[in-house]
């Protein structure tokens, strides 16, 4: 039991100190558990991490839950998850009710008007620093501009568009292999 | 029952939004299509209030989108939505970490999935970048809002090419911006 608190406390904390995505968690998310509590080395780090990527959700959280089980087994992993997603409830709850008191005021609604510049700036580097990684090759860059265009002019669920795409890969690998047999 | 349909809205997210906290975002402008439980530009103040406060993206619209449709059992709800799938799936790949990696075809798929996240990203961008720069009922060079574009490309050039100034964290630009656009009267 004390050391699924500790889970949690750790967690709730590594939740608390990232500002962003995934990838800005990872130092902090080191410092904690490899440096200051010996859970996992950084070759393991590293592994989770690099899975967590490509499993359905928000890296931070999958990370959470791959350490958490690595700890204290299925219940460490919900508990560390959770842990992650504590300040994030709290700070967010808090917050929204002052936000939507204010936002009548002029210079609040300024405020956000200079922030949103500011997200479309990040939304741009994370989709070029996205792109580098994840849009290699013919069959890719097809993907890409299919689903871009399809997202921007049709009406569809994004669901369609995951689940076209991870088919479309998987029929190319086994293209590739018949034409190698 | 709102809650069951929050519930169901996030774990479909949570389920699908593959390659983090921002790919989580064509979800919800689908969602606020659909469900007409809060509108895109609400969603875009939203993201503006998730970049700039502690805590993962994802999990932060999340909380804020249960929120707003539902209140504080929402926000809840929403998120515990958003983290059921990925629980339940990274503790069955944990099982099987090693061969999970090496596949060649779990590899192959995300090949082709990888591509289709970044172009979904990119496409709610886009829409966040019309709703900011973009006048519809303007005419000429009335249609760009010209302040907030060039406030863009000096936080473009800052975050990609200034040496020391692009290594800080988002905080820092982000803080900087809300206050040009005190400044500016943006």
């Amino acid at each position: 039991m004390k050391q699924l608190w500790e889970l949690f406390f750790t967690f709730a904390k590594v939740g608390a100190m990232t500002f962003g995505g995934g990838y800005a968690m990872l130092p902090v998310l080191r410092r904690e558990v490899v440096e200051n509590k010996g859970w996992v080395s950084d070759e393991e780090l590293a592994d989770y991490f690099a899975v967590a990527q490509c499993t359905p959700g928000v890296i931070a959280v999958n990370t959470a839950t791959f350490i958490g089980r690595k700890r204290q087994g299925v219940w460490g992993g919900i508990v560390a998850t959770l842990g992650v997603v504590f300040p994030s409830v709290f700070i967010i709850t808090a917050l929204a009710g002052v936000i939507t008191a204010y936002a009548h005021l002029a210079w609040v609604r300024h405020a956000f008007a200079g922030i949103r510049v500011c997200v479309c700036v990040l939304i741009l580097n994370a989709v070029i620093k996205l792109w580098e990684s994840a849009v290699k090759g013919r069959l890719a860059l097809a993907i890409f501009l299919v689903v871009l265009a399809g997202s921007l002019f049709l009406k569809l669920s994004p669901v369609v568009y995951v689940a076209a795409a991870g088919a479309a890969g998987v029929v190319q690998e086994a293209v590739q292999r018949r034409r190698k047999a | 029952m709102i809650y069951i349909a929050l519930f169901w809205e996030f774990f479909k997210t949570g389920l699908f939004a593959v390659g983090g906290g921002l790919a989580t975002l064509p979800f919800l402008y689908d969602m606020a299509e659909r469900t007409g439980w809060f509108t895109s530009s609400r969603l875009t103040d939203m993201l503006a209030v998730s970049e700039s406060t502690p805590g993962p993206i994802g999990v932060n619209m999340a909380t804020y989108v249960g929120y707003v449709t539902a209140g504080v059992p929402g926000a809840a709800v929403a998120t515990v939505g958003l983290i059921t799938p990925s629980v339940i799936v990274v503790l069955l790949v944990a099982a099987a970490l090693k061969s999970f990696r090496t596949n060649p075809w779990v590899e192959a798929a995300f090949r082709g999935l990888r591509p289709a996240s970044v172009a979904m990203i990119a496409a709610a961008g886009l829409s966040v970048a019309v709703l900011t720069f973009w006048n519809g009922e303007a005419s000429g060079f009335g249609k760009i809002h010209w302040l907030p574009l060039a406030l863009a490309a000096v936080l473009l050039v800052l975050t990609r090419w200034v040496k020391p100034v692009k290594k800080l964290h988002p905080i820092v630009f982000i803080a900087v911006s809300a206050a040009a656009g005190v400044a500016l009267g943006l």
